[in-house]
């Protein structure tokens, strides 16, 4: 049936593959080709100058082996977790507030999400020299003395600190379109009843802005674990408490263009995809106890 | 039942605690910019200095000018402008096409085609750039602007985004234009294509701060600081200016300063465009 076109669709078929051209040949090579070396250079040895030797899983025993792989693999889980949760939080509390009847919503929106357009590594900078321990104005206007970028105990709630200040307001702009989109009449329904603010948000807000929530919880999860340019930045590599933060891409980073190892680079950027898969597919399932899509 | 003064009260209360929390919240997010302009202009002494001064004693702007001597900032502008250039034409092109294509028309394999659009997107960008870097290294084009937008040259996400705004627009917009005799081409440039003006301006904004703020590419492909991104440029500096604040800030100031203008003069739009690019 198919083989029969007539002349219209013909043409019409033509054109689809002519404009889609473009885009796919330069996604198989820069991208489906790359993805399917990496695959292959995981299992290879680099002997320099891009030639490689199969080794088969060896690069996964070496990096398996070593604790500052799985060390890197904590300190990526662990940044999330220090992360995602408050930085929610917070993001919900500045929706639900721009949400009120104020003046000046979008003075406050725009400061909210500026960090959004400023580069991390320049915020990075900023953030160091605020945290620094012997001069730092942190310190000074605390009137203590912590070491926030070198000690190797809080250098992670650091880095979290200004994770969590970059993105409040991008995360708080998605969560704000999610609150708009809930009808009024549910919280006038409800004030008739009398049901307390604290109840509205617990059995109104929260359950009609969760699948809001849940999309940008995954994508803050999915940019979470893919940490990079904010700790490389916070925490240099000559810094002692790198091994402190440094996280997978951290150590992908290292390991394949510092080191030119690019074999085990290969292998951890690998783990690091089965990690995110993982990370989706529990928050898929979990999403099943909390997310309410019957509105 | 409340009586309707202390529901009133009640009411101001409210208003009251949500500005007063906006404020400290917006002063939050605000400091650190303030801090680095402050710190900017103060002497290295100045601003080592226990108890810390909040103004700087002189506003000086020698910390500009050494920054300015030590990275070549000019340069650094020009790299990140083209960089952010070619990778929003490519991105736009080549995704509006595509886009339209896969939202409008009919054509064997469009399933399977679009899945490699789909994979891509799933997959972190990380996982290509060692065999990303050695094709470029392969055509001796490192420490160039073509390895700067090399990454960038398609959009799977753009495709992704448009496909989405194409395929919200009522399919009779095109037949007519079919039936008044344009073809595939002509309908796609002339009448569709004009109409995702607000998606393309969410892309065009998408793929420029995402290029501008990416460090690791730069990093790996351009070694010579000529080269770099404002990003990667901006790094270097942490190496050179171990303890000396004031210098960097005025680095980093200089490095946030265009983007920023520009957010300010287009608020919306930035703010709209990483929006709905982000959320759906």
């Amino acid at each position: 049936m198919n083989n029969k076109l007539s002349a219209a669709a013909r043409r019409e078929q033509n054109w689809g593959y002519l404009m889609v051209a473009p885009t796919i040949i330069g996604l198989v090579v820069l991208n489906i080709w790359p993805f399917i070396q990496t695959i292959y250079t995981s299992f290879c040895e680099h002997l320099g100058f891009g030639h490689y030797k199969f080794n088969g899983i060896q690069n996964y025993l070496d990096v398996f082996s070593r604790p500052e792989f799985w060390r890197s693999t904590w300190n990526t889980i662990y940044f999330c977790i220090l992360t995602v949760p408050v930085g929610l939080f917070l993001s919900l509390m500045v929706a639900m507030l721009l949400n009120a009847k104020i003046k000046g919503k979008g003075f406050f929106r725009t400061v909210f999400f500026l960090p959004m357009v400023c580069a991390p590594a320049a915020v990075a900078m900023v953030w160091k020299w605020i945290f620094n321990g012997e001069y730092g104005i942190l310190n000074q206007l605390l009137g203590v003395h912590v070491n926030w970028v070198t000690d190797s105990k809080v250098v992670m709630i650091a880095c979290a600190v200004v994770a969590i200040w970059s993105n409040i307001g991008y995360d708080a702009v998605l969560l704000l379109a999610g609150l708009q989109n809930i009808g009024k009449s549910y919280y006038e329904a409800a004030d008739i009843d009398g049901a307390s603010k604290v109840t509205q948000f617990f059995n109104i807000t929260l359950p009609m802005v969760s699948p809001t929530l849940f999309v940008v919880m995954i994508m803050r999860l999915m940019s979470s674990v893919k940490v990079y340019d904010l700790l490389f930045m916070m925490v240099e590599e000559t810094n002692p408490a790198v091994t402190s933060v440094q996280s997978l891409m951290y150590l992908f980073y290292r390991e394949s263009f510092t080191a030119g190892s690019r074999g085990t680079g290969s292998a951890i950027v690998i783990w690091t995809v089965l990690l995110i898969g993982l990370i989706t597919v529990v928050q898929f399932v979990g999403q099943k106890k909390w997310v309410n899509y019957d509105v | 039942m409340k009586s309707s003064a202390s529901l009133e009260r009640s009411r101001k209360i409210t208003t009251f605690l949500t500005y007063a929390v906006l404020v400290i919240g917006a002063i939050i997010m605000l400091f650190p910019f303030a801090w680095m302009i402050l710190t900017s202009s103060k002497t290295v002494a100045e601003s080592t200095q226990i108890p810390p001064t909040i103004f700087p004693a002189q506003f000086i702007t020698s910390n500009f000018h050494d920054v300015l001597t030590n990275l070549p900032f000019m340069n650094l502008y020009i790299n990140t402008g083209l960089t952010i250039l070619f990778r929003v034409i490519c991105a736009v092109v080549f995704s509006s096409m595509a886009g339209y294509a896969f939202a409008k028309l009919q054509f064997k394999g469009k399933g399977l085609l679009f899945g490699i659009v789909l994979v891509q997107m799933s997959l972190p960008s990380q996982i290509f750039i060692i065999p990303q870097y050695q094709m470029v290294a392969h055509m001796h084009l490192a420490n160039t602007i073509f390895a700067l937008v090399f990454p960038g040259l398609v959009s799977a996400f753009g495709v992704f985004f448009l496909r989405q705004t194409y395929m919200g627009i009522p399919t009779e917009i095109g037949e007519a234009a079919y039936l008044d005799g344009c073809n595939q081409w002509q309908t796609f440039t002339k009448v569709m294509f004009p109409l995702t003006g607000t998606s393309v301006a969410a892309l065009t904004i998408f793929t420029a701060v995402f290029a501008y703020g990416d460090l690791m590419w730069p990093q790996v492909v351009n070694s010579d600081v000529k080269m770099m991104t404002l990003s990667a440029g901006l790094a270097t500096l942490q190496g050179q200016f171990q303890s000396n604040f004031p210098v960097m800030m005025a680095g980093a100031l200089l490095a946030m300063l265009p983007m920023v203008i520009l957010y300010l003069i287009f608020q919306r739009q930035f703010i709209e465009g990483i929006a709905t690019t982000g959320g759906k």
